[in-house]
């Protein structure tokens, strides 16, 4: 009984990850070798077809260098402003509990109710920003159907979404940070810009790590609803990331065969992502 | 002295700069509760209003007749539930098989399961799982919505590590009391296992109540779609004129999991910590 119970726990887990993921990755890599004919009615064998026209495809390599972009930017301003939004709140001032609750909130929100506020705050004539924008700069932004403006906004729903995650992570690690150290640091002469920097930044480097990999795989897939909500990849497929141009089409334009192709190309970025996670990030940063 | 003067400017300083940033966190949401209390023709009042001005309720009435929304928040409950049901409990199995037995393909069966992590299913996926779920016969029902989420690794992991700080001791010393592992694990390890599974519980909710992507794709029809996707609805259908009712919408789907999050901060904070780093 010993010996098999193990095998048993672990049926309802395999069971479903193999159903659910393991087997439809197999079907999304076999798809992509084929085609539908114009009418639906039979797939074609085509080989590597998909991946030329995707990869040769200017529009993709355009939503490619969007996505890179996008992903990129939320990433760096989360995790920057997470550290220091962490610093802040590791002060411990009075009343850091009831900023922490405020501050944590966008965690419980959806990223498709963020993008559906933003796009209330973002409104030309009804939201708050545009309002006080136009006393400031004087000018009236269409913000979600003009560029470059529809990106921002996007940075904008998408940032304020991620920030509480990393916050979370950082304001525990900042607070296993021994205060031993900060004081010897301190009766050595070290001001506070050395101290963050030099002392607390590279101790937390473990969980930047993490936060980095766990962003990157939000910004690429969560983010879609976002995107959905506010620009449906508009203006004129500007703000379209792979993951939407999967989504479109596999789901509006019945292209299954090129929407496969895409999602292997996922895949295989996230194999890399998987890959630098391993090498770097096994030492430090531990999942189980 | 000197010290004590600049620890003091320093607090305040700090203080100040926390309220901007709260306020600025928080003004999304206040703004929309603000609007959703406006009447339609104070919706677009010059300049617009910080607090409400109006209580009008029948936003939140008229964003129930624009879409079903009653029908859609049960659906996205029934979900939730479910989901997080089935995640647990599978997570709690596997936690306990791979930190407390030795068994053939152990390291195999990690690696395997491990590697799902960076393949979230609900988005990556959705093209041949859908054509699985068509195959199936299952869209447009909540298995479509809810078995293929039922097991994750992060929760085999979270479990796996959280039996691992039991000391061996515990087990042998239930073994001489004669608890074989079954007894030994329901008795004595999920008992003392319940603010951990509790946070667990709150981390799953959240995610699965705010799924998006493939609950839109595999409900076509209204009276299978989610909450999240009736926002969605309610924006393409109310054009941008009637922010109030959108905002009245939006704020009835994000209740659930702001109430749950507020109540149980602490709770779900330690829990989500404890997914991500060793501590």
């Amino acid at each position: 009984m010993r010996k098999l119970l193990p095998y048993l726990l672990l049926i309802p887990t395999f069971f479903v990850i193999i159903s659910f993921i393991y087997i439809p990755a197999f079907n999304s890599f076999k798809m992509s070798f084929f085609r539908e004919n114009k009418f639906g009615t039979k797939t074609i064998y085509v080989g590597l077809d998909n991946f030329k026209k995707v990869l040769f495809d200017p529009e993709y390599l355009q939503i490619a260098g969007f996505t890179l972009l996008y992903v990129g930017l939320t990433v760096l301003i989360t995790i920057f402003l997470a550290f220091l939004l962490a610093l802040l709140l590791n002060k411990n001032v009075p009343g850091t509990y009831i900023y922490r609750a405020l501050i944590f909130i966008p965690y419980a929100v959806s990223p498709a109710i963020a993008g559906s506020l933003w796009t209330f705050l973002l409104d030309p004539v009804a939201g708050h920003v545009n309002y006080f924008f136009t006393n400031i700069f004087g000018t009236q932004i269409a913000w979600l159907t003009t560029r470059p403006y529809a990106f921002y906004a996007l940075l904008f729903a998408t940032v304020w979404k991620m920030i509480p995650f990393s916050l979370i992570f950082y304001i525990a690690g900042l607070q296993s940070i021994s205060n031993d150290l900060l004081e010897s640091a301190t009766l050595d002469g070290a001001n506070a810009f050395t101290k963050t920097w030099k002392i607390k930044f590279p101790l937390v480097s473990p969980i930047t790590f993490y936060l980095v990999i766990m962003n990157i795989i939000n910004a690429m897939f969560k983010s879609f609803a976002i995107i959905d909500v506010m620009t449906k990849g508009g203006p004129g497929g500007y703000t379209s990331t792979m993951m939407y141009k999967v989504y479109l089409d596999a789901f509006s334009y019945q292209k299954t065969g090129p929407a496969s192709a895409q999602s292997v190309v996922m895949f295989m970025i996230m194999a890399i992502v998987t890959v630098v996670y391993f090498v770097y990030g096994e030492r430090h940063v531990h999942y189980g | 002295m000197y010290m004590k003067t600049r620890k003091r400017i320093d607090t305040i300083f700090t203080e100040i700069i926390l309220i901007i940033i709260s306020l600025i966190v928080f003004a999304p949401l206040l703004l929309a509760i603000t609007i959703s209390f406006q009447t339609p023709d104070s919706v677009f009042s010059y300049p617009p209003k910080l607090f409400p001005t109006t209580f009008y309720f029948n936003n939140y009435i008229n964003a129930f007749k624009a879409i079903p929304f009653a029908r859609l928040l049960l659906n996205s409950a029934i979900i939730a539930v479910a989901i997080t049901f089935g995640k647990v409990i599978s997570g709690i199995l596997a936690g306990y098989a791979f930190a407390n037995f030795k068994f053939f393909g152990k390291r195999f069966t990690f690696a395997f399961l491990f590697a799902t992590l960076f393949l979230p299913a609900e988005t990556i996926m959705i093209v041949p799982l859908f054509l699985i779920m068509n195959q199936l016969g299952w869209v447009n029902t909540y298995w479509a919505l809810t078995i293929p989420f039922m097991a994750s690794a992060t929760n085999a992991f979270l479990f796996r590590q959280h039996f691992q700080t039991f000391p061996a001791e515990l087990e042998d010393a239930a073994k001489i009391d004669g608890a074989g592992p079954m007894k030994y694990f329901l008795k004595i390890l999920l008992p003392l296992s319940k603010s951990m599974i509790a946070g667990v519980v709150i981390i799953n909710f959240v995610y699965s109540w705010n799924m998006y992507l493939w609950p839109m794709i595999v409900s076509m029809e209204d009276k299978m779609k989610t909450v999240q996707v009736g926002v969605k609805m309610l924006i393409s259908g109310e054009g941008t004129n009637n922010w109030g009712v959108i905002m009245a919408g939006t704020l009835i789907a994000v209740l659930p999991t702001v109430i749950v999050f507020l109540s149980l901060q602490n709770l779900f904070v330690k829990s989500l910590v404890r997914s991500g780093v060793k501590g």
